[in-house]
């Protein structure tokens, strides 16, 4: 059931993922990349991660995609050739960044080959529930607390200085 | 589930003719809920001119039909058979895409409702009664997914009015993502402050911890049992219910709220260049979603399918009749405010959302965490909120985690 699910998803993201960078519209760049995002989402749905596949769709397409369409209208970017990438040794880079990917992927799955997950279907299912991560987040015995804390403190300082700097600027 | 509720009420066989019918209901609830959305747009549209005539003090629709009933199908055949036409510069493939993507996730956002609860009767055990709630998808987060879906409901509006390539219908359309983002928070909020209270994400617990006493006292006369007293529009102390009622607006576009189509400034905003089907293709999204939202309030803050008085004449009835008539109340509603209440200004429409309900959204919600740890701290045994535990063999969400359990007792973990 959930295998041929995971290839038409797994056919879906990757093919919009490619066209987000080979669309010449931003518009439609950003479309592809909410469809690859939506993708995203089912796959954590099968793999049981309710709340983080939620969170995906609320977050991610909801809301940061819209921002980036909003920014996308207002710059209105009509010129597509400007779009075009100019510089010769571009691609070069790019082939040769990919095959760098690609063979740190293959070499350190030789090398050093990741344990297998313990995770099985009977336990994903208790993992992944809003329940689970939230105990596993705010518990006084397991260390993700502070790291949590930190992080939305620094998220805060991130939107009160977008905020002011946006505010010199109309001063 | 107290013994009254059960008395009067259908019970169906567990399996009729070897088939599980509870393991049918997601797929009769598929149909049902689509169905009943796309069949009463036209008698919405229709409540809504009739309702606006009387408060304008005129006749509205009385030509087609017995007091004007036909009058939407007649507008809507009209609709169908109109030509389609294309502006010449706008970018096809989003223009006819942009209508679907409207409406889509305002019928999806339907799946999870608690529309009733259907009682079985166990097979091996006769007299072992259950319910399974009668929603597509009983799931554990079905707030986050009503959430996400009226998040993903901004993108019909905004490529429409991007792909028509005309000024207006692009203002209409960035008007409404930053209307659409602003309004969202204040929403989150709002039902946080319940979430708080129920300690769950799925609405059917939500329902069920609305169905004990006014604020967990257990003295009073057993008629308030899951009154109208209980229900989490007072649970919440009043506030998250008006700040989710004015975001709920806010979040479909309509009047007071409507700038992203407001016909004095924009033509008609974001649908200006939409013809035919699909500009009607916008209207049904438009009413769609309005019956999500106004379901998601009945189930939220107004009890779901609980009758508003424990009295056997109103158990009787059964639940799928109070929620949709608490969803029409919230319909009626939004017709009343659009008869009442002129436009908004764009830049007090973001100071409402922004510097008003966010504030007040977040008070409320440190208030009435801080009220349920006090609580649940001077009397750990009372649970006022706890879901009974669920033995229905549905799909995709039988949690072992126990919902509910009490705060303390979580941080003791």
């Amino acid at each position: 059931m959930s295998l041929p699910f995971f290839w038409v998803l797994a056919l879906i993201a990757v093919g919009a993922s490619i066209m987000v960078v080979a669309s010449q519209n931003p518009v439609r760049s950003a479309l592809y990349l909410v469809t690859s995002f939506l993708c995203v989402a089912a796959f954590y749905i099968t793999l049981s991660a309710q709340f983080i596949a939620a969170v995906q769709v609320i977050v991610y397409a909801g809301a940061i995609m819209v921002l980036f369409l909003f920014v996308i209208m207002l710059l209105n970017l009509s010129a597509p050739q400007a779009l075009r990438e100019t510089g010769r040794l571009h691609p070069i880079a790019t082939i040769g960044l990919a095959v760098v990917f690609i063979s740190t992927l293959v070499f350190s799955q030789s090398l050093a080959p990741l344990s297998r997950s313990l995770t099985t279907s009977a336990t994903a299912e208790s993992l992944g529930t809003v329940e689970a991560v939230g105990l596993t987040l705010f518990s006084s015995k397991l260390p993700w607390l502070f790291p949590f804390e930190i992080t939305s403190i620094l998220l805060l300082v991130a939107v009160i200085g977008a905020i002011i700097m946006a505010k010199r600027r109309v001063d | 589930m107290h013994a009254t509720h059960t008395l009067f009420r259908v019970v169906f066989p567990e399996h009729l003719a070897g088939i599980s019918l509870p393991a049918l209901l997601p797929y009769i609830a598929i149909a049902a809920i689509i169905g009943f959305i796309l069949g009463i747009v036209p008698g919405l549209i229709w409540i809504e001119r009739v309702v606006i005539a009387l408060m304008q003090d005129r006749s509205g629709p009385n030509r087609v039909g017995p007091r004007g009933l036909l009058q939407t199908m007649a507008d809507g055949l009209k609709l169908f058979f109109k030509e389609d036409i294309r502006p010449r510069s706008v970018d096809v493939r989003i223009y006819y895409l942009a209508p679907v993507i409207a409406m889509i996730p305002a019928l999806a956002g339907g799946a999870v409702l608690p529309v009733t609860d259907v009682l079985f009767r166990r097979t091996a055990a006769p007299h072992d009664l259950y319910t399974v709630p009668f929603t597509v998808g009983n799931v554990n987060i079905g707030l986050l997914y009503i959430l996400a879906m009226s998040s993903l409901q901004v993108y019909g509006v905004v490529l429409a009015g991007w792909s028509s390539n005309n000024k207006y219908s692009l203002l209409g359309g960035l008007r409404a993502s930053a209307q659409l983002i602003s309004y969202e928070l204040a929403m989150g909020l709002s039902l946080l402050c319940v979430v708080v209270l129920a300690g769950s994400l799925k609405l059917d617990d939500i329902v069920r911890a609305q169905s004990g006493m006014p604020f967990g006292i257990e003295s009073l006369p057993t008629v308030l049992k899951g009154s109208i007293f209980s229900w989490y529009w007072l649970g919440s102390l009043g506030v998250p219910v008006v700040l989710y009622t004015i975001a709920m607006i806010a979040e479909t576009n309509r009047a007071p709220f409507d700038l992203p189509e407001a016909e004095s400034e924009l033509v008609a905003g974001f649908h200006t260049e939409y013809t035919s089907m699909k500009f009607a293709m916008f209207f049904m999204g438009e009413y769609a979603s309005m019956l999500t939202v106004c379901g998601l309030n009945a189930a939220m803050f107004w009890g779901g399918s609980l009758p508003p008085f424990n009295i056997p004449i109103l158990n009787t009835i059964p639940g799928f009749v109070w929620f949709l008539g608490k969803i029409m109340m919230g319909i009626f509603f939004y017709v009343w405010l659009r008869a009442t209440l002129p436009r908004l200004r764009y830049d007090s429409l973001m100071n409402l959302g922004w510097k008003r309900l966010l504030p007040i959204g977040l008070i409320w919600l440190f208030l009435l965490a801080g009220l349920s740890l006090v609580r649940e701290t001077v009397e750990p045994d009372a649970q006022p909120s706890t879901p009974i535990a669920r033995t229905a063999p549905m799909s995709l969400n039988a949690a072992p985690v126990p919902v509910g359990a009490p705060l303390a007792d979580r941080l003791n973990r």
